[in-house]
C-alpha cells in the first residue's frame, strides 16, 4: 500500500508542478489544485498509514490510527478549497482586465481567435 | 488578565465579520468602528508589552486543553512587541485610508480588520499549524486587499502574488507533514524539547523539513531568490494597503527568529543553527541587490518598495549573525524600518496625488501644492530610511554594525553603508526631481487632516524613536536574551520534562 500511495503522491506532484509553471493561467490553477491535492495525500500519511485503525479511543478497539494529521488535513482541505476558488475567479478576472490569458500578459503569441 | 493574550485575535475578528455582515451600512459608521477597533488594539497591544516586561513566558490554552496536546497562543516579550507594532502601523495606514481610499473598491474595512486578525494570530501562537492557518487569514485578506480598487496593474500583480503564495502554502504544508512525521508533534516548545531525542536516521528527514520551512518564511519576508514578487506588487497596491504590508515581511522575519531560535537553535543537537549561514548569505545578498533596485527605480512606489527589500536583507544579516547583541539590534532596527517604511509609501501616495498626470514617476512635473509640508516629511522619510544621523536608522544601523564579530565586519560594513549610499543618493535624486526641477501650475490638489496625520504619524516615528532610544533597546536587548533562553521557554508551556511526542 505504502508503494502505490507513494506513486500516486509522486505522480500527482510532478504534474502538478509541471502545470504550474505553464505559461497560462488555466493550467496554472489547475497545476496548483493537483499540487494541493499531492500535499493531502502527504500530509495524511505522515501519521503513518494504517488498516482498521480507530481514530478515536473506544472500548474493543485493538488498533489505533493517528488522528492528527485526519485533523490537519481536514484544515488543509478547507482552506486549499478555498484558495483554489479564489484563483480561478481571479484568472478569470485577469483575462478580463489584461485582455490575455497569459501570465505575464504577453499578447504576441497569442493565436487570434476565431470570430466567425 | 488572562483572557488579554486572546484579544488582538478575536477582537478584529469580531469587528471584521460584523463589517462584512453590514457591508452596506453607513460609511461613517464603518469607518468609526474600525478606526476604534485599531486603537483598541494598541490599547491592547500596550497591555501586552507592559504584561511581558516582568519576564514570564504567558500562554492562553483554547479550551483548556494543556500542552503540548491542546492549541495555545504564547505571550513572550517578541510576540508582544510585535501585536504592539502591528496595530501602531495599521492605525497610521487606516487614518490615511478613511480620507478616501477605502470608498474605491468594497468590503474595505472587514477585510482590513480580518487581516489584522491573521498577522496578530500569526505572532502570538505556539503551534506551527496554527502559524500555518493564521498565514493563510492573513494572505487570504491580502489577496483581496492588494486588488482593492482593481485595475490592470492590481489584478495582474496579484495574480503573480496568489499563485507564488499558493505554492508557497503547499511547502510549508510539505514541511509540516515531515516535521510531525519525524518529531510526532508541532507544538512548538515540545518541538524544541524533541529535538534534541531524535533518532540519527530521522535526522536527514528532519533537516529537510527545517530548511523547507526556510524557503516559506524567505518567500513572506522576501529573501533573495524568492523576492521578485514584491516590488511589483507593493507598487501596485493601494497606499494604505501597501503600507499595511510593510508588516508582512516582518511576518517572515519573526518566523524565522521563532523557528530558528526556538527549535532549531544552540541547544538543537546536531540540527543546531541549521539555517544561520544560509540567512547570512541570503540576507547579505539581499541587501546588495535591494540597493541596485533601489537605485535603478523609475517610479517612487517601486523604490519604497525596493526599499523594504533593503530593510529585509539587513534584519537577515542580522539573524545570519546569530549573536544576543545582534539580535536585540536588529529588533531596534524592525520597529524603526517598519513604521517608516510605511508612511513612506503614504507619503509618496500623497505626494503622487499632487503631481496630475505624472503620479509617482520620478519625471519633472508640475509644481506640488504643498511642497513644504510634503518636502519636509519626505526628507525626514530620506534620513531615517538611508540611516543618517540623527533619525533611528542611524541609530539601528550603528548597532548592529557595532554587534558584528570582525570576520562578520569584512561583509557586513561595506555592503551595508553601500547600500545606505545606495538609498541615499536615490532618495536625493527623486527628491530633488520632484521638489526642485518642478514647473507649472499646481493641481490644487491638497492633503486632508486625515492623511497628514497618518503620514506623521508613522514619519514621526523616527525622531520618537531616537527621543526613547535607551527604553526601547533595553526592551529589545531583553527580547534578545529572553529568546536565546530556550530552556524557559520549554519550561514554562510544557510543565513535565517528559512529554514528548510518539518517537
Amino acid at each position: 500500500m505504502e508503494a502505490l500511495f507513494a506513486t500516486t503522491t509522486g505522480i500527482l506532484a510532478a504534474s502538478g508542478l509541471y502545470l504550474a509553471l505553464r505559461g497560462r493561467t488555466f493550467p496554472v490553477v489547475v497545476g496548483l489544485t493537483l499540487l494541493s491535492y499531492a500535499v493531502n495525500l502527504f500530509l495524511f500519511s505522515t501519521g503513518g498509514l494504517t488498516t482498521d485503525g480507530a481514530a478515536v479511543i473506544s472500548d474493543g478497539a485493538g488498533k489505533y490510527a493517528d488522528p492528527l494529521p485526519q485533523a490537519l488535513v481536514l484544515t488543509a482541505i478547507v482552506i486549499g478549497f478555498a484558495m483554489t476558488a479564489f484563483s480561478v475567479i481571479l484568472a478569470m478576472r485577469v483575462r478580463g482586465d489584461v485582455g490575455s490569458d497569459h501570465v505575464n500578459g504577453n499578447r504576441v503569441d497569442e493565436p487570434r481567435e476565431d470570430k466567425s | 488578565m488572562q483572557h488579554l493574550i486572546i484579544l488582538p485575535v478575536l477582537l478584529p475578528l469580531l469587528t471584521g465579520v460584523a463589517l462584512l455582515i453590514h457591508r452596506g451600512g453607513a460609511l461613517t459608521l464603518r469607518r468609526t468602528a474600525n478606526v476604534l477597533s485599531t486603537i483598541a488594539l494598541v490599547v491592547i497591544g500596550i497591555l501586552l508589552v507592559a504584561d511581558s516586561t516582568d519576564d514570564t513566558i504567558r500562554y492562553y490554552a483554547l479550551g483548556d486543553w494543556q500542552p503540548p496536546f491542546g492549541i495555545i497562543l504564547v505571550l513572550d516579550r517578541l510576540s508582544a512587541l510585535m501585536v504592539l507594532l502591528t496595530s501602531l502601523l495599521a492605525l497610521g495606514s487606516l487614518l490615511y485610508a478613511c480620507a478616501g481610499d477605502d470608498e474605491q473598491g468594497s468590503n474595505f474595512h472587514g477585510l482590513f480588520q480580518l487581516q489584522l486578525m491573521g498577522i496578530n494570530g500569526a505572532f502570538l501562537t505556539g503551534d506551527l499549524f496554527n502559524l500555518f492557518v493564521f498565514f493563510e487569514v492573513l494572505l487570504i485578506a491580502s489577496y483581496a486587499l492588494l486588488m482593492h480598487g482593481g485595475g490592470k496593474a492590481r489584478t495582474h500583480a496579484g495574480f503573480h502574488y496568489v499563485a507564488l503564495n499558493l505554492l508557497g502554502s503547499m511547502l510549508f504544508l510539505i514541511a509540516l507533514g515531515i516535521l510531525y512525521g519525524t518529531m510526532g508533534t508541532l507544538n512548538m516548545a515540545d518541538m524544541s524539547a524533541v529535538v534534541t531525542t531524535l533518532d540519527t536516521a530521522d535526522l536527514g528527514l528532519v533537516k529537510a523539513g527545517a530548511l523547507l520551512l526556510l524557503i516559506v518564511f524567505g518567500l513572506k519576508a522576501a529573501m533573495l531568490p524568492l523576492y521578485f514578487w514584491l516590488p511589483r506588487a507593493y507598487a501596485a497596491a493601494p497606499a494604505p494597503i501597501a503600507a499595511l504590508f510593510a508588516i508582512m515581511t516582518k511576518v517572515g522575519i519573526y518566523s524565522i527568529i521563532r523557528v530558528y531560535t526556538l527549535i532549531f537553535g544552540e541547544q538543537a543537537g546536531p540540527l543546531a543553527n541549521l539555517a544561520q549561514p544560509w540567512i547570512w548569505w541570503l540576507g547579505l545578498a539581499t541587501l546588495a541587490l535591494g540597493a541596485v533596485g533601489v537605485l535603478s527605480a523609475r517610479d517612487m512606489r517601486t523604490q519604497v518598495a525596493y526599499l523594504i527589500l533593503v530593510s529585509v536583507g539587513t534584519l537577515l544579516a542580522g539573524i545570519g549573525m546569530h549573536s544576543e547583541v545582534a539580535l536585540g539590534s536588529l529588533l531596534y532596527y524592525l520597529i524603526h524600518t517598519t513604521l517608516v517604511s510605511g508612511g513612506m509609501f503614504l507619503l509618496v501616495d500623497a505626494i503622487a496625488q499632487q503631481r496630475g498626470k505624472a503620479g509617482a514617476r520620478i519625471v519633472q512635473s508640475r509644481t506640488l501644492t504643498q511642497p513644504a509640508t510634503l518636502g519636509l516629511m519626505f526628507f525626514a522619510g530620506t534620513i531615517a530610511m538611508a540611516g543618517l544621523p540623527p533619525l533611528s536608522g542611524a541609530f539601528g544601523k550603528a548597532l548592529l554594525l557595532q554587534a558584528a564579530t570582525t570576520a562578520q565586519q569584512h561583509w557586513l560594513w561595506p555592503i551595508l553603508l553601500g547600500s545606505g549610499l545606495a538609498s541615499l543618493i536615490a532618495l536625493s535624486r527623486t527628491g530633488s526631481t520632484i521638489f526642485w526641477r518642478a514647473s507649472g501650475e499646481k493641481t490644487g490638489i491638497t492633503l486632508g487632516p486625515l492623511r497628514v496625520t497618518g503620514t506623521l504619524m508613522l514619519i514621526g516615528c523616527a525622531p520618537l524613536m531616537v527621543a526613547f532610544a535607551g527604553p526601547i533597546t533595553a526592551f529589545t536587548q531583553a527580547t534578545a536574551a529572553q529568546l536565546l533562553d530556550r530552556d524557559a521557554y520549554v519550561e514554562s508551556i510544557i510543565a513535565r520534562g517528559d512529554t514528548g511526542g510518539d518517537t
